[in-house]
């Protein structure tokens, strides 16, 4: 069976007053029904914008995506006319963003930004969209959802809002949610709520889920296969278990020791990743994590290392130093 | 040694809420800190830590003398710094530093690096040599891991992780004893965060600083911290040495937080029977009755909706305001 979302060979540009910034630099990962893939990487890394460029929300100018495809469910996004697209956004494929505030219309009813979607996609009329809605408000684990539905996003904590953001993702019984740092903004233990919500609703669905993020410990609970990204690319991507316990590339593995984990004895200090995040208009021709590499030598700043297996099937890595 | 440096007794800070434009008129009040007592003793790390809302970031701003708390004291080096003014108020502030979270909004993008450093060194004079006073500059950024050159750029031209160096290197150049660090990390990359955490423990030992670490990250507290106090909608719930309260946590909500913070580590979390707590957290202008945590707590008993629970010392150095801990 062909995967649900195949991304192929994505490169995004943004031109800036600096020069032309390769946000996503050949980005190529897919994702099967059912599963939940995380996307990790740091500021910068272009893991938000691989996400948004699969939506075709990417703001041109300054943004263009300049070549490769997006395969979902055996069509190509990017060769869609936009009414199509517009069908899929909202429609087989929900989002979730991280600050549920500055996603909800503020002018609208909590009822009608969920109605508006089951309106537009599913031709459903006032009633039956009301009715629907106050549903999903229940299935989202909202109290008196008759009565939220009747109030506006300031009237409603960060938590909430972003219960509501995943009833207008789920809306249209999509087959795949793209949850971009959904509980980035939210304390801990709202947190660990809106990722057991999300995990429930995925699994008994069997909706597939990108969950984007820079928080290792959500991945690790989470995910079923990781991507690893740094400056614009994937560097190590594999099952969840293989990238935490057997890391390959030199930046997993230094980030990976860099956090200090509430389960293990505490350190005398902390191992940090050396140096500073790469400046993506500056990028060489070589590995752009090399400035930062314990491992690097001036063999790597001559070209930059493709994706390779390594270690068990499906694991791999960008990187001229990983043995296989 | 003689004493805590600091001693906070029985903070209260409450904020009126009004309402109206032309007649205004208050309706109401916000507990932000509500009866909170701890110290902190010479060369100490405290950890304050708990969600958005919990009084944390207001707690460290009555000490910084950046409010007027509504009621108790602040006593610093065996002063009510409440008393403060003129001279001794200027005196205060100098042995008294901040370093704040967000290093985009901290630093004035109008003015070079170089002058954002010698800023505190002009206002109060210390230094009105300006070849001795650039020396001085030179000199903290290189404490701080930075270029000495890096004095004539603009913050626009550093990374996050090095305006996050020079707001640091700020808040040393006026020698300061204590430093309020307000969440100091959680604005940065996760491979930078543990630069900075390790640039702070160097500075503690190199200068003998004492600092309130207020975060959320409860890892990155545990590392840095000898003493931990938790809070919950304006109260210290817990309060125990650092490897006490995270090993063996005894306020339900310390326990609530802590499970839900996921380890990095796929084995670990699928072996891990994990229920998150229920709820949200009560608004502070109405809070519940009796221990505030209660319309969330797991273990919570009828006397818990009508009996605000007094902090007690339960072993020595560990103290808990729940009274169905035993």
């Amino acid at each position: 069976m062909p995967p649900l979302l195949e991304i192929k060979d994505l490169h995004t540009e943004f031109r800036t007053g600096a020069g032309i910034v390769r946000a996503v630099d050949g980005v190529s990962y897919s994702v099967d029904a059912g599963e939940t893939v995380a996307v990790v990487g740091e500021s910068g890394s272009g893991k938000s914008v691989t996400a948004l460029s699969v939506l075709r929300l990417i703001p041109n100018p300054p943004g263009e995506i300049t070549a490769g495809a997006v395969i979902f469910a055996g069509r190509d996004l990017l060769t869609l006319s936009e009414p199509e697209m517009r069908e899929i956004r909202g429609g087989s494929i929900g989002m979730v963003f991280q600050e549920p505030m500055t996603s909800l219309n503020p002018v609208l009813t909590i009822g009608r930004q969920i109605t508006e979607t089951l309106e537009q996609h599913r031709g459903l009329n006032r009633v039956e969209a009301a009715k629907r809605a106050e549903d999903l408000l229940n299935q989202v684990g909202i109290a008196e959802p008759a009565r939220r539905l009747k109030q506006y996003p300031h009237q409603l904590s960060g938590g909430m809002r972003q219960r509501v953001m995943i009833a207008i993702a789920l809306a249209c019984d999509p087959k795949l949610i793209i949850a971009d740092e959904p509980t980035t903004a939210l304390d801990v233990t709202i947190q660990a709520q809106i990722l057991e919500l999300m995990k429930a609703l995925t699994r008994d669905r069997g909706i597939a889920l990108i969950i984007i993020t820079h928080n290792l410990g959500v991945v690790a609970r989470y995910a079923d296969r990781v991507n690893v990204m740094y400056a614009g690319r994937i560097v190590e991507s594999g099952p969840a278990a293989e990238i935490y316990h057997d890391p390959r590339h030199p930046y997993t593995v230094a980030l990976l020791r860099s956090v200090p984990r509430l389960d293990r004895p505490r350190q005398a200090r902390l191992d940090p990743v050396e140096g500073q995040p790469p400046d993506l208009t500056r990028l060489g021709e070589g590995c752009a994590f090399l400035p930062r590499c314990r491992l690097g030598d001036e063999s790597c700043g001559l070209a930059r290392p493709p994706l390779n297996p390594v270690g068990n099937p499906g694991h791999s890595a960008a990187c001229f130093k990983a043995a296989a | 040694m003689s004493g805590p440096l600091l001693t906070v007794r029985g903070l209260r800070m409450h904020f009126p809420v009004t309402e109206g434009i032309v007649r205004r008129r208050v309706t109401g009040e916000v507990k932000a800190v509500d009866g909170v007592d701890f110290t902190v003793a010479h060369g100490e790390t405290l950890g304050l830590v708990g969600e958005s809302g919990c009084g944390k970031t207001t707690t460290g701003r009555c000490i910084l003398r950046l409010e007027r708390p509504t009621e108790g004291e602040i006593i610093y080096d065996g002063v009510d710094i409440a008393t403060l003014d003129g001279k001794a108020l200027r005196a205060f502030r100098q042995r008294i530093q901040v370093i704040f979270q967000d290093p985009y909004s901290s630093l004035n993008p109008r003015m070079k690096i170089g002058e954002i450093i010698a800023e505190p060194l002009h206002v109060h004079g210390i230094e009105p040599d300006s070849a001795k006073r650039d020396a001085r500059v030179r000199e903290l950024l290189s404490v701080c891991g930075l270029n000495p050159n890096f004095a004539d750029r603009y913050p626009h031209e550093m990374s996050g992780g090095q305006r996050q160096r020079v707001g640091i290197a700020r808040a040393l150049a006026m020698n300061p004893e204590f430093i309020v660090c307000d969440e100091p990390v959680s604005a940065l990359d996760v491979s930078i965060q543990a630069q900075v955490v390790n640039l702070l423990e160097d500075l503690r030992e190199k200068f003998g600083l004492t600092y309130l670490f207020i975060a959320h990250d409860l890892s990155v507290v545990r590392h840095l911290c000898q003493r931990v106090a938790v809070m919950y909608l304006g109260r210290i719930v817990e309060m125990a040495d650092s490897d006490a309260l995270f090993d063996a946590p005894l306020h339900p909500y310390t326990r609530a937080l802590l499970a839900a913070v996921p380890v990095p580590d796929p084995t670990v979390e699928q072996g891990r029977d994990f229920q998150p707590v229920k709820g949200e957290v009560p608004s502070p202008m109405n809070p519940p009755s009796g221990c505030v945590f209660h319309p969330r707590c797991p273990m919570a008993v009828e006397r818990c909706t009508r009996v605000r629970p007094e902090p007690r010392e339960i072993r020595p150095g560990h103290i808990v305001a729940c009274d169905e801990v035993r």
